[in-house]
């Protein structure tokens, strides 16, 4: 979990790089930067849970367990989202500190929304993934056109706390849109994915 | 011939339609592909005479406008191939039956092909007309993920080899891609709805001559897809026959 709080904080400095940050940009870049980052460490961290898993067998005995398939979608949900919580939590400041930006309330509402809606599509594609010969590497390319909703909702939100504009449409009741559809239907189609 | 009857003995009663290749039918529906293909062929014919001598050339667009009539039908094709491959996938899932897990890929395969040439006609289109290969444009947002979805298909279906589990995980992925896709769509035009950029032709406007052009492609395509599907479920039928014969003497 260390390695990808500094996976987060290694994509963050060398996006400045990349991007030339300035001063006068930051407002326009440092949402793009910080979710950029989040993505990175979300993905790296879904894949090292599913070998991890893989390795032990433990997706087998789950399966023998006389429980709904939903509930084991829902744990395993839990727990990326308990792993993906934890570095964002370490980068947030990191980010402040670096790009000299505050830290809303409001910004925490949006990255666990944002957070959610990535790892619910992001849970449900590991373990498709993971039965496959590409594993790790497929998990990218499956899952990077499905959160595209979620990537322009939670940049634009935040853009919208560091310089709000007038008529923005409703970023995070979008946000909260996705995530009950997606949650909806990974929890439905789980069974699906895991029964052999 | 005694590999193939060792085959029809192991399968069961609802794997019968597999073995019909052993007795001596080449093909089924031979004359349903023979049909579709020649109207296809007619169709195709007619397309390109309307296209290139019937319709008026556009006054503003000149020449380049022609592509048009090939751009929409792709479009029209590429979405109904997703929505078929959906529908095969969500009826696999209630009752699995190999034959519907044949249509999705084939579906899958088809309507990958008239994507990318979506793509390739809207980007040869774009050129001259907008200055710019691509836009970020929300219709042309979607089809780009569209066209993801249909590669992150055939991808995952390919890596997962022919089962039922594999099956089952090309339906679940074609139920979340016709869900997000109008999603997409949506959040993109949020995000560009306060810079309205160029937008593709709409049929408001059209002369005759076009519409009719424009009806003649969209079936025409339409007949091709359907000739193209029968084509590919047979070979969806015949590399599952192929792999149950390897499988057998390996």
């Amino acid at each position: 979990m260390a390695w990808h709080g500094h996976v987060c904080l290694a994509c963050t400095c060398h996006l400045q790089f990349y991007l030339d940050l300035r001063v006068d940009n930051i407002s326009a870049v440092a949402p793009g930067v910080l979710w950029i980052a989040f993505i990175f460490a979300s993905l790296l961290g879904l894949g090292r849970t599913l070998a991890a898993e893989r390795e032990q067998h433990s997706m087998d005995r789950l399966l023998l367990c006389p429980v709904d398939r939903k509930a084991i979608y829902l744990a395993k949900l839990l727990g990326n989202l308990l792993f993906i919580g934890v570095v964002e939590i370490v980068a947030l400041p990191i980010y402040a500190l670096l790009f000299n930006v505050p830290l809303p309330a409001a910004l925490l509402l949006i990255v666990l929304l944002g957070t959610l809606g990535i790892a619910t599509i992001g849970t449900l594609f590991s373990v498709m993934a993971a039965a496959t010969r590409a594993r790790e590497l497929l998990l990218p390319i499956l899952v990077f056109p499905l959160i595209v909703p979620v990537v322009i909702s939670v940049v634009r939100a935040t853009q919208q706390l560091m310089a709000p504009t007038v008529n923005e449409p409703p970023w995070i009741g979008l946000l909260i849109a996705f995530d009950v559809i997606f949650l909806s239907i990974s929890m439905l189609t789980f069974q699906y994915v895991v029964e052999e | 011939m005694a590999l193939t009857k060792q085959a029809t003995d192991i399968v069961s009663p609802a794997e019968e339609h597999l073995n019909d290749v052993d007795r001596g039918h080449p093909a089924r529906l031979p004359i349903a592909s023979l049909i579709l293909g020649g109207l296809s062929c007619i169709g195709m014919l007619a397309s390109i005479w309307l296209i290139f001598f019937y319709t008026p050339i556009d006054a503003l667009q000149g020449v380049t406008q022609r592509i048009f009539y090939f751009h929409v039908p792709t479009a029209w094709t590429g979405m109904l191939g997703f929505v078929v491959m959906t529908v095969a996938g969500v009826v696999y899932l209630i009752k699995p039956d190999e034959r519907l897990d044949w249509i999705a890929r084939a579906s899958g395969e088809v309507g990958a092909v008239f994507l990318t040439f979506l793509l390739i006609t809207g980007s040869l289109w774009g050129k001259p007309i907008w200055g710019a290969w691509w836009v970020w444009d929300p219709k042309l947002t979607a089809a780009l993920i569209l066209w993801f979805m249909f590669i992150g298909y055939l991808m995952l279906r390919s890596y997962m080899g022919r089962t039922p589990e594999s099956a089952r995980v090309g339906a679940v992925w074609s139920i979340v891609g016709v869900i997000d896709v109008p999603i997409i769509y949506f959040s993109v035009l949020w995000w560009r709805g306060q810079h309205p950029g160029p937008q593709i032709t709409s049929d408001g406007g059209l002369p005759p001559a076009a519409v009719l052009t424009l009806m003649v492609s969209l079936a025409t395509f339409t007949l091709l897809y359907c000739f193209l599907m029968v084509l590919v479920y047979q070979l969806q039928r015949l590399q599952t026959q192929a792999q149950r014969l390897r499988a057998i003497v390996e």
